[in-house]
């Protein structure tokens, strides 16, 4: 498969070939993607995926067995200090002490972040409407959702990396969320890396994916390049049909009796050839969503 | 401005943003020399990625939609662009092509059709004289 141009300086994150194995099970295999400087990287995937095993090598908990992670040029295992202080991270569940206050997030976060922008932080604690005397442990998951990523965004990282920040949250704070990561942006030159099995959101705030599927990346590069080079046909028989029909390119096929959805990977300009059919036309064609996109290639992908 | 997103119909979202606009141009709910938001704040407002509204922009600065003024920012284009009476062709197309298959399936011919829409605009008139 072809992968984006790693040009090393203005990629962010750089994995090569990274494979990795719990005991038996293969978790990822062969995986190469770029994050260049400046973009918002959605890594999508279904849940065992490998996005969560993926981000902890980025952040150097897990050292590459194969293959290399370089993040800003350096290894985060080797060089975690210059690596994690430019990082903001965001985890499906945030990790925070519980009886600490909202107020005194700062003095514990100013420990990790020499960067920390005290009035950034308190800007952003008032939008996100939390209560600065409140107790950590007993805010409620989208508050503490919030607070995660007051810590992952008030030093103003140079790559803020969110794991699965979305799940389970209300659209409310869904949206805040998603209003953070284009902030981060919008501002010069910063880079967001985020997973997600939300596809309506990555297709809304990415300009770069990368899809994940059983360890292995079965897509990656521009989100436009990516729905450009796919497209979606319903096809209309004269007779109703008792089995799919066979198409060359195809990746899927669903349908049933005389009307059959096409997906198509491949040039933009050539209706599907269809195998010894006359009698079929086309009566809808389009360009995919990514979520059509993903669920014929995790149909096909596993042989 | 008002402009609504929806991520899972398969429109390229820069596609949606220029279409929009330039609907609200056509139909007069942003008039020339009105002041469009900035890239940045559109992005936050519509939670899309910045660089697919600098493309919309762009493409609405191709076709003399909007202009860029030297630093200030873009704005609602004086004047009439062709463009845009193509484009009040356009919007009403889609609606005549939704009367004509109305009109279809209820087995009334083109002509009944023309004579209709001849009716309707006659007691409209007479409606607004009437006020």
């Amino acid at each position: 498969m072809k992968l984006p141009s790693p040009s090393s300086a203005e990629a962010v994150v750089a994995i090569t070939d990274l494979s990795r194995r719990f005991g038996p099970k293969t978790v990822l295999k062969d995986v190469s993607l770029y994050v260049p400087r400046g973009s918002v990287f959605g890594l999508v995937g279904e849940n065992g995926a490998g996005k969560t095993t993926l981000i902890k090598h980025i952040l150097g908990l897990l050292r590459a067995e194969t293959g290399t992670v370089r993040v800003f040029g350096l290894d985060p295992v080797d060089d975690p200090v210059a690596v994690l202080g430019n990082v903001g991270y965001l985890s499906e569940q945030p990790d925070l002490p519980g009886w600490m206050r909202v107020e005194e997030l700062g003095r514990y976060a100013q420990a990790f972040y020499p960067n920390w922008d005290k009035a950034y932080a308190e800007k952003l604690r008032a939008q996100f409407g939390l209560d600065p005397a409140q107790r950590l442990n007993t805010l409620s998951k989208g508050q503490t959702a919030k607070a995660g990523l007051l810590v992952a965004q008030a030093h103003r990282p140079k790559l803020l990396l969110l794991d699965e920040p979305s799940s389970g949250l209300d659209p409310m704070v869904r949206h805040d969320i998603l209003e953070a990561v284009i902030r981060t942006v919008a501002d010069e030159g910063r880079t967001v890396f985020f997973s997600s099995h939300l596809l309506e959101e990555i297709e809304r705030v990415s300009d770069q994916i990368a899809m994940l599927h059983h360890g292995r990346i079965v897509l990656c590069g521009s989100l436009d390049e990516i729905k450009a080079r796919h497209r979606r046909f319903t096809l209309h028989f004269k007779t109703a049909q008792l089995k799919p029909p066979v198409i060359a390119g195809a990746l899927s096929i669903s349908g049933a009796g005389k009307e059959w959805t096409v997906m198509c990977n491949g040039a933009r300009a050539e209706p599907p050839s269809i195998a010894g059919e006359e009698d079929a036309r086309i009566i809808e064609d389009r360009v995919p969503s990514l979520n059509e996109i993903f669920v014929a290639h995790a149909g096909t992908a596993v042989a | 401005m008002q402009i609504r997103i929806a991520s899972d119909d398969g429109v390229p979202i820069y596609i949606q943003i220029v279409n929009q606009v330039k609907h609200l141009v056509a139909s007069g709910r942003l008039a020339p020399g009105d002041e469009m938001p900035s890239i940045r704040v559109l992005a936050e407002q519509l939670t899309v990625n910045p660089n697919t509204v600098a493309r919309a922009y762009l493409e609405l600065e191709h076709t003399g939609v909007v202009t860029k003024r030297n630093g200030t920012g873009t704005y609602v284009s004086e004047g009439r662009p062709a463009m845009l009476q193509r484009e009040k062709i356009r919007i009403l197309a889609s609606r005549a092509d939704a009367l004509l298959t109305e009109a279809r399936q209820l087995d009334v011919d083109l002509s009944e059709v023309v004579k209709l829409l001849r009716e309707r605009n006659a007691v409209m008139l007479e409606e607004e004289i009437g006020k």
